[in-house]
């Protein structure tokens, strides 16, 4: 792996080493000191040109337990606010001698672009409404751990999907793995084409409910009211947000998934979120594994010291 | 294939060299209270069980009397940056460390470079009494300054041998081989 | 001075063949046997009236740092061109007699090429108020287009075209209709929804070409469509012209030889507004110029200095350099691809661009009496695009490194050579 850029770089192979290897990594979080060597005299930098608290964190607290260096470069009060363009951030990093950049852009294909400014591996922590391949990989590692496999389960995938990366990358590592997935929205907030992406697509929740293993929910920005994409967040949580009742009817060991952050009350109720067979923090855990496996699988070798 | 050669051991003589070295193990830490063996994955696993089995029946402990667990030391290894990453293998610990001794198991000792990224290893899940190593093979060549407190067998060998243990939990059969190196690819 | 020994293709005569043209005191004095005065030999190349460009932008005055008039009428002249038409979108805009003064002063201190300005619709581009058509219709000015930006007011439209019927003057409105591509940056289909880009669809072009069709047809005014990006485009404008609208159309060099799929590379020098499009509308493009629904082959030459293009893709500005490379795409991809003979791709280059414009002594024909103002080029010298050696002050082509059939030799300005043997005359 020369970077993560997409998940859809990936084959089913690649996505097992890293799932395996991250599963190897997990139980450093258990041991009384929750670092191993290995990235020792690598730096990292964190490039968050678009605010994300959590990946941000949980990026650093994966670097750090592999004992690499991280620097966090963010928008605000640095020099991109005095407008120095990606490319010129890129040769500074670069001059600097960073081994790896993660980086988080609200500009789709910016992790792309970096590849060609910096020997650096990039790794993408989410750009524009494209891709979030760890968000992805941090799923699929979950749903394997809960219920043992990906393959044959069936997915289905609530929301705006339209504006998702997570849903690009999760729909597309899920197909991947040999999964079924089921997209489900209102027709305006299913992207173009959607029809091309080797999924299902239905407008009807409710019918697909009882044939869910592995029900995702999408944050849904309400924001998107104002833009004609539905009309109100009550009609919203009425027709494609999942409460207790619509909880009830996934088929027993179903999961619940939420990338997060929640918008509760919209498509997702309080007490669904919090039920027995929600996922959610456990997605948050895994992330940091999954994250650490990837740090591990790309800097090794004899290119990175280069 | 290089010519395999006759064993240097054959099965008997390691069972021969593990019953020893159990006994040795005993003799030097007093009994087996505060023992725990810690196999290097892959062939010190098998090792380490052979070895604690061996000083249960001699205590009379009965089996699993001895803990026993296994090390995978691949994130604690000095040549990362050369060879890239590896795949990663289970640790287990059978229990917590702190004011046990523990003896690490491997099936050749040669440079010492695994056995100092072992230490390394133990010392991140805890602060141990002692750390003893216990090895079926000692080829030589060391680059660390470490020493084996167990030996099965003291092998003399050229850097352009290699050794290959060969154990019957893994491999279908107990022997240990001595040839030559393939042709550097 | 004499040319001899090129096969001369006039779209405007019909002529193609091999025939001697000599040429005294900026006009063509005689086309026959004759060698007369010097003489240049042309054997093997093509002969044709000058390469005339319905839509560069050259911006200056306001961008200078991107390109001047003398550095894109250098490149016009190299790429074969005698007349190019820059678009109104300067800082300040052409939307006054102005600016159309100054272009036009700065094009004739540099000579490398006639420059004949677009002037705009609307006061600064605005869409709202109608610019002072009649001072820069009095400079020559035969076109207004507020390009770039729609005029999204049907009424406004309207007017338009009617005021510009005065002077039988043309009016060419940027197709887009811009509630539908907010934030829009790439063709719309399975590719945007992949690449997580805002999608541009067909529709908003399409929709924006009706309407004008339409307004255009009640008022009997005279419309160019720009840059046709679109399979629907090209259908709606071939049914306008059977029932006898006046519309006259122009496609981009980029918008025949490549597809949404140089997207992937989320490479900015690919952005491109309308955005490159699918298969099928290339497809459509290409037999709309064929059969003549699309008049003109224009290259909507739009140069950007490297830091503008080298940004993210969503913060770079769309466009993409064309003048040096029109005649050899057209040449390779729609001459070689059977797509249009030699004599349709002049015309489309060179006769019916302007023809479109009222541009006179420009696009043939070549015969005693006319302006010579003409090209010469080898139609089988291959030849590959490097980007430093353009002549324009930007670099911003998608086409560097790619091979291509067919190269300008020289080009004449009234019978001066603006580009000789392969070098700026």
């Amino acid at each position: 792996m020369d970077h993560l850029l997409s998940i859809q770089d990936l084959t089913a192979a690649d996505i097992t080493t890293i799932l395996d290897t991250a599963a190897g990594l997990k139980d450093i979080a258990l041991r009384p000191i929750k670092k191993v060597p290995t990235l020792r005299g690598r730096t990292v930098c964190n490039l968050f040109l678009e605010d994300s608290t959590r990946t941000r964190i949980s990026f650093e607290i994966a670097a750090k337990r592999l004992s690499a260096d991280v620097i966090n470069f963010s928008a605000k009060g640095s020099s991109v606010s005095k407008g120095e363009s990606l490319k010129d951030t890129a040769l500074t990093l670069q001059a600097m001698g960073v081994d790896a950049i993660v980086i988080r852009h609200a500009a789709s294909g910016a992790p792309q672009q970096l590849t060609r400014w910096v020997d650096a591996k990039v790794l993408n922590a989410g750009d524009g409404w494209h891709q979030h391949p760890t968000q992805a990989l941090l799923d699929l590692f979950t749903i394997r751990e809960r219920l043992g496999h990906v393959e044959g389960l069936r997915a289905a995938i609530v929301g705006d999907v339209f504006h998702s990366r997570v849903a690009r990358s999760v729909c597309q590592g899920l197909l991947t793995m040999g999964a079924e997935v089921t997209i489900v929205g209102p027709p305006t907030l299913l992207p173009p084409r959607v029809d091309t992406w080797g999924a299902a697509v239905s407008a009807d929740l409710d019918a697909v409910l009882d044939k869910t293993d592995v029900l995702y929910l999408l944050r849904v920005q309400r924001e998107r009211m104002g833009q004609q994409f539905f009309p109100s967040s009550r009609e919203y949580a009425r027709i494609w947000g999942v409460d207790r009742d619509r909880l009830a009817r996934l088929p027993e060991g179903a999961i619940v998934m939420h990338p997060g952050p929640m918008n509760r009350g919209v498509e997702i109720s309080a007490d669904a979120a919090d039920a027995a067979n929600s996922v959610i923090t456990e997605q948050v855990t895994n992330g940091i594994a999954v994250r650490m496996s990837c740090l591990y699988l790309l800097l090794g070798g004899e290119q990175a010291t280069a | 294939m290089p010519s395999a050669g006759a064993p240097v051991l054959a099965a008997q003589d390691i069972a021969r060299a593990l019953k020893r070295m159990a006994h040795e193990i005993l003799e030097r830490n007093k009994g087996a209270e505060r023992l725990v063996l810690m196999g290097i994955r892959t062939r010190g696993i098998p090792l380490a069980e052979r070895l604690a089995g061996g000083i249960a029946e001699i205590e009379g402990t009965g089996p699993g009397g001895v803990p026993c667990g296994s090390l995978d030391v691949t994130l604690y290894r000095d040549d990362y940056a050369r060879t890239g990453p590896l795949p990663l293998g289970a640790t287990r610990f059978p229990g917590p460390v702190d004011g046990k001794v523990v003896v690490l198991v491997d099936d050749v000792l040669y440079t010492g470079r695994t056995i100092r990224a072992a230490m390394d290893a133990v010392m991140d899940y805890g602060r141990p009494r002692a750390i003893q190593l216990a090895v079926l093979v000692d080829r030589g060549h060391r680059e660390l300054p470490i020493r084996a407190d167990y030996v099965g067998k003291n092998l003399p060998t050229s850097d352009d041998q290699e050794v290959k243990v060969h154990l019957r939990e893994r491999d279908g059969s107990d022997e240990v081989l001595v040839r030559r190196r393939e042709a550097a690819a | 001075m004499t040319l001899t020994g090129a096969r001369v293709v006039d779209p405007a005569t019909g002529r193609d063949g091999v025939v001697n043209v000599t040429v005294a005191d900026g006009v063509v004095t005689a086309v026959g046997d004759q060698v007369e005065g010097r003489r240049v030999d042309l054997d093997g190349l093509v002969l044709a009236p000058g390469l005339v460009d319905l839509h560069v932008h050259l911006r200056e005055p306001g961008r200078e740092d991107a390109e001047t008039v003398a550095t894109g009428t250098a490149a016009a002249a190299a790429g074969g061109f005698t007349a190019v038409c820059p678009m109104a979108n300067t800082e300040p805009v052409c939307d006054h007699a102005g600016v159309v003064e100054q272009v036009l002063r700065l094009a004739r201190d540099a000579g490398h090429c006639d420059v004949f300005p677009t002037g705009a619709i609307t006061r600064g581009l605005r869409g709202d108020e109608l610019a002072e058509m009649g001072a820069m219709a009095a400079l020559g000015v035969r076109c207004f287009s507020d390009d770039g930006m729609p005029v999204r007011s049907a009424q406004v439209m309207r007017r338009a075209l009617e005021y510009a019927r005065t002077w039988d003057a043309i009016v060419c409105n940027h197709a887009e209709e811009s509630t539908l591509t907010d934030g829009a940056q790439m063709n719309e289909g399975e590719l945007s929804t992949l690449l997580g880009l805002a999608g541009w669809p067909a529709e908003a072009e399409e929709v924006m070409v009706a309407r004008d069709l339409v307004l255009a047809h009640g008022r009997g005014a005279r419309l160019h469509v720009p840059h046709v990006s679109t399979a629907g485009t090209v259908e709606l404008i071939r049914t306008a012209k059977a029932r006898g609208t006046r519309v006259t159309a122009e496609a981009a060099p980029h918008h025949f030889t490549l597809v949404d799929e140089a997207v992937r590379s989320y490479d900015p020098v690919y952005k491109v507004n309308p955005p490159l499009r699918g298969k099928a509308d290339v497809e459509a493009v290409r037999e709309g110029l064929a059969d003549g629904t699309l008049d003109a082959i224009a290259t909507d030459h739009a140069p950007h200095p490297p830091e503008q293009k080298e940004q993210e893709w969503v913060h770079a500005p769309p466009g993409m350099l064309g003048l040096e490379t029109a005649l050899a795409l057209t040449l390779t991809e729609l001459v070689d691809g059977d797509v249009l003979t030699v004599g349709q791709a002049v015309a489309a280059l060179s006769t019916k661009p302007a023809r479109a414009r009222d541009i006179d002594g420009h696009g043939g024909p070549i015969a005693p009496g006319a302006p010579a103002n003409l090209v010469a080029f080898d139609p089988a010298q291959r030849w590959t695009v490097d980007a430093q050696v353009l002549h324009s002050r930007s670099r911003n082509t998608p086409y560097a490194g790619t091979t291509l059939r067919g190269r300008v030799v020289h080009t004449l300005l009234r019978g001066r050579f603006t580009y000789r043997d392969g070098a700026l005359a």
